[in-house]
């Protein structure tokens, strides 16, 4: 079993400016994942606005902190799951279910040794 | 004649390394592995003679290769990643086709996929995938390998996916097969006209996949691909002139083309477009049936001058439809021409400039139509677009000699 997360980044503001019935149809398909995917969810949150991020970099000693997201791009992170699965095809298969607004980004966690689980 | 190894290679390649990675779940190993079990057996069977039965000797030799390796990093105590893959017992029939979908797998780029696909399922060399996709060997080996540490660390797994999935996925593996076929056609920026043969090896693994089972023997957009590749591989020898250089369709011998491919591929085709064969209800799947339909219309006609242009031309109209691409039209523009109508086929060129900004055929067919309309001193300025273009030495010269058969007042 590999652990996945699943990054959902989209168009700012996307959600909030939909219509109420575009809203509750995407709204449906999360919960419709969640039951399919079940217990293999073992994490996952939708995000505030860039508005609301914060930027920490370390430089020279001193830590540097930033008003907005680490990248500017037209699609921004808006939610994860994080997802323990068998392999890729996996994934896919239930990312399908996910509201079709998102370019869903897949990606393998890999394991460090010395950190705890 | 063909050496026993060599035959062996072509035929087993495939088989036992997808049984191998299914039984060690290491891509790297059970391939190093292998190329080493060849490679000894290339050593000892000239002398010690081919053994009864040479698969089960490569087997041996390869799994005994993947123990010492095993061993070697236990002691380095060196953890690796495996691979997904489903719980099995022996070998299975479609043990290959999981190999092919697990190459040919839409994670990866269609580049990097194809590239993959030649090297884990037909076993071809490193430095003969670079030949092809003309890359320096050692961009190729770069390529293969972040392509098979994806697939490793992203998980692709070594399985058949579920029915509503799989017709896609042989489609992937369609479209890999066709981009490294075209690749062996595409011209380089030297001499070297025709890499054939290795375009050749494209069909050799649509051949293996269809014979896989049901559900790709079965799929539209394989046939059709093996259809098409059939028909324009069958003119390969008449492409070349004794020099090297390229010869075009229109003056190729065609006694040299390959008949009972070509009997093949227009068998294939007829199966398709007929009554009773496969619905064609991929857009891909219709793309190849027409781009074959094409390919039969100058197998077809015994000389180049009783070839049907009418017909191709509708087929080009049809295939701009479904793709919308500018180099169909740009071909389109040419059977139009050919069928007799200058006027509609540059008429056709038009606003094809902003699409294909680079593109040495696109003024070079507008020279050609100009000067078949008279118009020459219009052509020598839309030659000299083409020259400044072409990288490619032998349709450099052909060109300037277009250029320079030009009545200029």
């Amino acid at each position: 079993m590999t652990k996945y997360l699943v990054l959902l980044a989209g168009l700012e503001n996307e959600w909030n400016d939909a219509e109420p019935a575009d809203r509750e149809r995407w709204h449906q398909d999360h919960v419709t994942f969640g039951r399919e995917v079940g217990s293999a969810i073992l994490g996952g949150e939708a995000l505030d606005g860039i508005d609301t991020a914060t930027t920490v970099r370390r430089r020279s000693g001193t830590v540097e902190l930033t008003d907005g997201p680490y990248a500017e791009a037209a699609e921004q992170l808006g939610g994860f799951y994080l997802l323990e699965a068998p392999d890729l095809d996996q994934v896919v298969k239930w990312c399908a279910l996910l509201p079709e607004i998102y370019s869903i980004e897949i990606r393998p966690c890999i394991q460090i040794e010395g950190l705890t689980d | 004649m063909i050496q026993p190894i060599e035959a062996v290679w072509r035929d087993e390649w495939g088989r036992l390394l997808a049984l191998l990675v299914a039984q060690t779940r290491r891509l790297d190993l059970a391939e190093d592995a292998l190329a080493d079990a060849f490679e000894r057996a290339a050593r000892t069977w000239p002398e010690a003679g081919t053994p009864d039965n040479p698969p089960a000797w490569l087997l041996t030799a390869a799994r005994r290769r993947v123990l010492d390796r095993l061993r070697a990093e236990a002691v380095a105590a060196r953890k690796q990643p495996l691979l997904a893959v489903e719980e099995q017992g022996g070998e299975r029939a479609d043990d290959v086709l999981r190999l092919v979908l697990l190459a040919a797998h839409p994670s990866l780029s269609e580049e990097a996929g194809a590239a993959l696909t030649l090297r884990l399922v037909l076993g071809i060399s490193t430095a003969d995938i670079a030949r092809l996709f003309l890359v320096p060997e050692p961009t190729m080996a770069a390529r293969l390998t972040r392509a098979r540490k994806k697939v490793v660390a992203a998980g692709v797994p070594l399985a058949i996916p579920d029915d509503d999935v799989l017709p896609q996925r042989l489609e992937t593996v369609a479209r890999v097969a066709y981009l490294a076929f075209t690749a062996g056609y595409a011209p380089g920026s030297g001499a070297d006209v025709v890499r054939a043969d290795l375009a050749g090896e494209a069909i050799r693994l649509v051949r293996l996949v269809r014979g896989t089972g049901r559900a790709a023997a079965g799929n539209a957009a394989l046939a059709a691909l093996l259809a098409l590749m059939l028909l324009q591989h069958a003119r390969r020898d008449a492409r070349v002139d004794a020099d090297g250089g390229l010869v075009l369709l229109p003056a190729q011998d065609r006694s040299g083309w390959h008949r009972s491919e070509i009997d093949e591929g227009l068998m294939l085709l007829a199966e398709l477009t007929g009554t009773r064969g496969a619905a064609v209800d991929s857009a891909l799947a219709a793309e190849y049936v027409l781009q074959a339909l094409i390919a039969a219309e100058h197998a077809r006609a015994a000389r180049a001058q009783e070839t049907d242009w009418l017909a191709i031309a509708d087929y080009y109209r049809q295939l701009e439809d479904l793709t919308g691409s500018p180099v169909v039209r740009l071909n389109r523009a040419v059977a139009v021409a050919e069928a007799g109508d200058l006027g509609n086929a540059l008429g056709l060129l038009d606003g094809l400039d902003e699409a294909l900004p680079h593109s040495h055929r696109l003024p070079a067919v507008r020279a050609e139509l100009l000067s078949r309309a008279g118009r020459h001193t219009e052509a020598a300025a839309a030659y000299d677009v083409a020259l400044e273009r072409c990288e490619n030495e032998p349709e450099h010269a052909q060109l300037r000699a277009r250029r320079s058969a030009l009545r200029l007042t």
